[in-house]
């Protein structure tokens, strides 16, 4: 599915190296906890994953579906089947949530094939992933994001990944600033996609969504690459120990 | 000297009422000591009126050929509304009708206003709009043959909009138009109001001059909408004088396509203490278009209110002109006067000349303004991109979305309705999904 050797990537605009050779496989069906202090690295990986400007990858190849990631436009990776869910996802005011989805499940449906959704069976499939993860279909209505509260925008995250059904999906921090019940709900919404041909990576700084998520691997990043990885044990040793332990391991 | 402003003077108009001649010969004798404004102007510095001079535009209208299907060319669906239609400045009654108006509701076409009508009519025109210090006004007066009066009595609430379209069909001359509203709302009225301008699908040529006056009584409610949806040629130069008493409120909506020349003025005097204006624009010239809009806050007295947000999309080599004043006098003490204004420059080309004027003598008042001048926000379209929206489409959502905030500030939902997918096929969209949904 996932085939990343040795990635270095750095900012465009300083040469700051964020990515120091990381290294990871991830196979249908699998999910991935990548964990790690501040600072690490870890958001920079979506986004080279996905596709945004300003970062340059250096060296290292990244394989997605057995193609070469890199050499694909950002719209392009995303019908192939990679969705990142934003750590802090993006407002835009003017542009209605709903016209936002079914631009994006026209375009990827179009991608694999399918013909488009009419409005009728649309709006039907948008009101149930917006129930399935509590929140009020009026927010379809509204501007993207516009207004929405910390958890309202995580789980409109969660529902265009439940309309746009990637292969690989990769959640930043999905979980952070959610109380308890708001991140039980978005557990349950990212458990509900969980199959055998999907797979799974999500960024946490915290344990506590791998309560919820049971990961197959969890991994700590730091300095920007993988220096761990083991079970789902480890995530409660991070938790226990905190990160500083592998601080040698860095280096 | 082919100065056009004098040419255009001596041209007689054409059937006007007997009534109108005393605003005629004012209007030739205010236009003919003044001069057709050059860039040396600060009101005209960014607006060049060379499509105007060398168009020759004089020609009187005509009727245009019957048997043209015109309905199209402003039908705005499941808008109930009273409408009158002028075609070529011409009142077409066959287009004309709709919702009845309740008592106590005058609404004439000039050209059939009985005697004690044309009293009236006599006793408000020009009492706001004065052609002495502006030519185009001036013009207008001397021209003026058709217009409508609307006037709306004590208390009276029409709850189905007006729509007056002035709609325009190419000639074999090159012509000019003087189109003329004159709204009169007595104490606690309310009525909405739509000013039409539209066209037929063909290149135009023809130039229009407009002027509007809304007399706001006290603790009347006048909601406004000037829509310039002329096809791509018409030229345009209007004024909207507004006048609002005691307690009164305005909210206007003004919305115009470009052209060769588009150059619109608007002018609100508060004068009674309470009286509020909204007022909200969008502005959209696309290829080698143009768009001016001048406005102006007059705050003449203490406890009134305005609230301005107007917003562009300049397209292509499009240019566009924003300027927004604010003259708060001396003794309007308590004023709250907010003025925003934000331009998208979809391309390197395309331009924007964007001024805010404050002009404030009284020293409690609340006042702000804002100009801005950006690009597309990446963040929000790398967001797009990331969910496989094609990148044409991601731009046009983008751009849509910036107007669409404003759009979505018109209350009468048949023509919001109407608006959004029309203008978001501008920017690429499917129009019958964007009715969906928007």
């Amino acid at each position: 599915m996932l085939s990343i050797e040795n990635l270095h990537a750095s900012i465009a605009a300083d040469s700051k190296a964020i990515l120091n050779g990381l290294s990871l496989k991830v196979l249908p069906g699998e999910v991935h906890a990548i964990m790690g202090p501040n600072g690490s690295g870890k958001s920079t990986l979506g986004h080279v994953l996905a596709g945004r400007d300003g970062y340059d990858v250096t060296s290292g190849t990244v394989e997605f579906l057995g193609r070469d990631l890199f050499a694909m436009a950002t719209e392009e990776r995303a019908r192939e089947g990679l969705f990142l869910s934003f750590q802090y996802p993006v407002e835009i005011p003017g542009v209605s949530n709903m016209e936002f989805l079914k631009a994006a499940v026209d375009a990827v449906r179009g991608h694999r094939g399918q013909e488009p959704l009419d409005s009728v069976a649309f709006l039907k499939a948008a009101r149930e992933a917006s129930k399935a993860v509590n929140l009020d279909p009026a927010f379809l209505k509204r501007g993207v994001n516009e207004g929405f509260s910390g958890g309202e925008k995580k789980r409109n995250e969660i529902i265009q990944m439940m309309l746009l059904q990637p292969r690989l999906a990769i959640l930043d921090e999905a979980d952070s600033g959610l109380d308890i019940d708001a991140l039980q709900v978005l557990a349950g919404g990212i458990n509900a996609l969980r199959s055998p041909d999907r797979a799974i990576i999500l960024v946490t700084h915290y344990q506590r969504l791998l309560d919820y998520v049971e990961p197959d691997f969890v991994h700590v990043l730091a300095g920007g690459r993988i220096v761990k990885s083991g079970d789902k044990s480890l995530a409660l040793e991070l938790e226990a120990k905190g990160y500083g332990w592998l601080e040698g391991e860095v280096a | 000297m082919s100065d056009f402003l004098h040419q255009a003077l001596t041209r007689e108009p054409e059937g006007a009422p007997h009534w109108l001649h005393q605003r005629h010969r004012l209007g030739r004798h205010q236009g003919g000591q003044q001069a057709l404004p050059s860039r040396r102007d600060e009101a005209w510095k960014y607006t060049s009126l060379r499509a105007l001079e060398e168009g020759g535009y004089l020609a009187h209208p005509e009727a245009p050929p019957p048997g043209s299907d015109l309905g199209q060319s402003f039908a705005i669906a499941d808008l109930d509304a009273h409408r009158l239609v002028f075609v070529n400045g011409r009142l077409d009654a066959s287009l004309s009708g709709g919702a009845s108006l309740p008592a106590g509701v005058t609404l004439v076409p000039f050209s059939r206003a009985s005697t004690a009508d044309a009293a009236l009519i006599h006793s408000h025109l020009g009492s706001l709009a004065d052609g002495e210090k502006q030519p185009f006004v001036a013009l207008n007066d001397s021209w003026l043959g058709e217009g409508v009066f609307l006037r709306v009595a004590a208390n009276t609430r029409v709850t189905t909009p007006i729509q007056l379209v002035w709609l325009t069909a190419p000639q074999s001359e090159s012509f000019a138009l003087a189109q003329r509203l004159l709204v009169v709302l007595e104490t606690g009225s309310e009525v909405a109001v739509v000013e039409h301008f539209a066209s037929t699908a063909a290149a135009q040529n023809v130039f229009t001059t407009g002027v509007s006056e809304l007399v706001v009584g006290a603790n009347a409610r006048l909601h406004h909408y000037r829509l310039h949806l002329e096809e791509a040629s018409a030229l345009h130069i209007g004024t909207v004088h507004a006048s609002l008493a005691r307690d009164a409120l305005l909210n206007g909506f003004h919305l115009a396509l470009g052209s060769p020349l588009k150059r619109i003025d608007l002018v609100v005097r508060h004068r009674g203490e309470g009286a509020h204006c909204e007022l909200n624009g969008i502005y959209l010239p696309r290829r080698q278009e143009q768009v001016d809009y001048h406005t102006c806050m007059e705050h003449e007295v203490p406890h009134t209110s305005s609230e301005e947000t107007f917003r562009g999309i300049i397209a292509d080599r499009a240019r566009a002109v924003f300027n927004g004043r604010i003259h708060i006098h001396r003794d309007a003490q308590k004023t709250s006067a907010h003025l925003s204004n934000r331009n998208l420059l979809t391309s390197n080309t395309a331009e924007v000349d964007t001024k805010p004027e404050l002009e404030i003598y009284a020293d409690d008042v609340q006042c702000s303004h804002g100009a801005t001048v950006s690009q597309l926000d990446a963040n929000q379209l790398y967001y797009l991109l990331t969910r496989g929206i094609p990148r044409q489409d991601a731009l046009a959502l983008l751009s849509f979305g910036f107007i669409n905030e404003i759009l979505n500030r018109i209350q009468h939902e048949p023509l919001r309705h109407h608006l959004q997918p029309q203008l978001a096929a501008l920017f690429g969209q499917d129009p019958e999904f964007a009715r969906d949904f928007l």
